[in-house]
């Protein structure tokens, strides 16, 4: 057995746990030190895996070699490697940007971030809807006290309203893991997609009240319309490096929808006939009002979040057509989302400091003091989320457009995507036009962006180049890892 | 048997969305405990109801599924540890926003708010 596949759970454990130990207790520096280190040896372990995925079958790990249905596997394919490079960068970015002085607030704040890296690791690998749901709570509690720290009132609101929510969804989660034992007899992905075809009506009847609560819960993870208004408050109180890690909170959701929908039960008729046209209309609509959210913003750290509702609902909305072609140019996009939004939270952060009292409110403020960093970073950033060549968001969109079978899906999806491009631009470079050029007042003392923020900025935004510039290769990949995603319930898993 | 089950699991959830639903956290708090009950029961009896059967195989003829034993003592474990952190952020709320309110602000009442927006 490859026991790489594990690390990406013990690893973060390990290194949250050495946190706490002498020396490490002892200094902060060592702590960034360890933090920093661990999230770069996170990242290169999901490399190798991603290596290891690419063209080749996937992988299923037993724990404890207890055998495929009874004992809880983890699986490893494109798809999850895919996330888990993605969360690695993040990991990367977040901590180096933590480092420069927001983790003063408390002391236990790089080891829940990594018991927070842990729970997205093992969301992310795992096969066992039971174990799923174990991760997304190891996830919650960590994102739980990441959001309320360093104190202060909007933060103690927004975390009173996200954990009450998430208590309910993880309730109504074990509701719906309970009755789709009752029904099939099992909680292993794999051998549920192999049993769905054999369940009797009554057995299907119960498996889609399950499914209902699934998608509840899903969605409220994922923040699809109508569950996504603790989203706005809770991303734009949190710590900037937080909300950057945040950035594939959602993305979790979208991938656990993912993985229930496109490849465990994608043969039952019931996802078809209403699962399916659920996502996508509330996908469309949570386009609306995240489009609607952004227009509304009246600082740059709540159009942030505003959108990251927008790009959920697109992905939302793109899971439902449940073409190999959908699932690539979702994964391309998600990608390309994820490190645009998480981008945008750290440029917000910088902003705010160098434009004394307005922060980042879109009002009249100082000089910004790093005028060409910072102004070329929001200009990546925004073009890249608007979808303008030659950045990444324009080849995401294209591979969405192109996904779109026609006839009047096409009507629908092409008007949405297109028409909240058009209002993002509008939003953003009216926000930009603000931040950078409206000055009023003398220049200020800042503090100024360098070194570890900087660098933490500048690997988040030279990602939406670099994704345009390996695009080819890329969307090759993403092609190869939907085709495997969907005929990965095929295999028995002896095969694997 | 299945009935009483039922009857309770239903009664359960009914108080705990009644309660979830009010506006103070100490009433959401309970709220969310009654339905970690109510899921645990759910999930308990999810493999099937059995009196008097181990969950030991060879230790009875019959025996209970042990499956949702185990899970049921893994959503008792998680349910306890979330519960204990919402008391804590309660408290800490309480303490933060001066009110127990969910949305941290105590509602104004309508005459009041007419005659302050005016």
């Amino acid at each position: 057995m490859n026991h790489l596949i594990i690390l990406p759970i013990i690893w973060p454990l390990l290194v949250a746990l050495l946190t706490l130990l002498p020396p490490f207790d002892r200094s902060l520096l060592l702590r960034r030190y360890l933090s920093v280190g661990g999230s770069v040896v996170l990242l290169v372990f999901s490399v190798l895996l991603a290596i290891q995925s690419t063209n080749s079958p996937a992988q299923l790990y037993q724990l404890g070699n207890w055998a495929a249905p009874f004992g809880i596997s983890l699986l490893l394919d494109q798809v999850s490697s895919l996330m888990l490079c993605l969360t690695a960068v993040l990991a990367v970015a977040s901590s180096l940007y933590a480092s420069s002085g927001e983790d003063e607030g408390g002391f236990f704040f790089h080891s829940l971030l990594h018991f927070q890296l842990m729970g997205i690791n093992g969301a992310f690998l795992t096969a066992d809807l039971f174990n799923l749901f174990v991760f997304f709570e190891v996830l919650l509690i960590a994102s739980y006290s990441l959001l309320i720290h360093g104190g202060g009132k909007a933060k103690t609101k927004a975390a009173v309203h996200y954990v009450i929510l998430n208590l309910v969804g993880s309730a109504l989660f074990l509701f719906a893991l309970a009755l789709i034992y009752g029904a099939s007899g099992t909680l292993n992905m794999l051998d549920l997609g192999t049993k769905v075809a054999t369940l009797s009506d009554t057995q299907l009847q119960l498996l889609q009240a399950a499914v209902a609560l699934l998608l509840v819960v899903f969605g409220l993870k994922a923040a699809v319309m109508p569950l996504h208004f603790w989203l706005g408050s809770a991303y734009s109180s949190v710590t900037p490096a937080v909300a950057a890690l945040f950035a594939i909170m959602t993305k979790v959701g979208i991938y656990s929808l993912l993985r229930v929908f496109a490849m465990v039960l994608q043969d039952a008729g019931f996802v078809a006939s209403w699962v399916f046209p659920v996502l996508w209309w509330t996908g469309l609509l949570t386009i609306v009002m995240g489009v609607l959210g952004v227009l509304a913003s009246e600082d740059l750290r709540k159009m942030a979040s505003y959108l990251v509702v927008v790009s959920v609902g697109t992905l939302v909305a793109m899971l439902s057509l449940g073409t190999p072609e959908s699932v690539q140019a979702l994964l391309y996009y998600l990608v390309h989302s994820t490190l645009a939004t998480a981008a945008l939270f750290l440029l917000a952060d910088l902003i705010a400091h160098q434009r004394g009292k307005a922060g980042d409110r879109l009002v009249n403020g100082r000089k910004i003091v790093q005028p060409v960093l910072l102004g070329s970073a929001f200009i990546v950033v925004a073009l890249s989320i608007v979808g303008m060549p030659p950045f990444s968001g324009f080849i995401g969109k294209l591979l969405l457009l192109q996904a779109v079978p026609q006839g009047h899906a096409m009507l629908w999806y092409w008007s949405a995507l297109l028409g909240s491009s058009l209002l993002l631009l509008i939003a953003l470079s009216r926000a930009g036009s603000i931040l950078f050029w409206q000055v009023a007042g003398a220049d200020t003392e800042a503090r100024m962006a360098g070194g570890r923020r900087g660098t933490a900025l500048v690997l988040l935004v030279l990602a939406s180049p670099l994704l345009s510039l390996f695009a080819g290769p890329l969307t090759d990949w993403c092609q190869a890892a939907a085709v495997q995603l969907q005929t990965i319930v095929n295999l028995s898993p002896g095969a694997l | 048997m299945e009935l009483l089950v039922a009857i309770i699991i239903g009664v359960l959830t009914c108080c705990a969305v009644f309660l979830i639903l009010r506006a103070r956290t100490f009433a959401v708090m309970l709220g969310l405990t009654m339905l970690s009950y109510a899921v645990n029961l759910f999930i308990f009896s999810s493999g099937g109801l059995k009196i008097g059967v181990g969950a030991v195989l060879n230790a009875t003829e019959e025996y209970a599924d042990p499956l949702p034993q185990a899970l049921v003592l893994t959503a008792i474990v998680i349910g306890f540890a979330m519960t204990a952190f919402l008391v804590v952020l309660s408290i800490r709320a309480r303490a933060d926003l001066g009110n127990d309110h969910v949305d941290g602000k105590l509602p104004v009442a309508k005459n009041t708010r007419q005659g302050a927006s005016s």
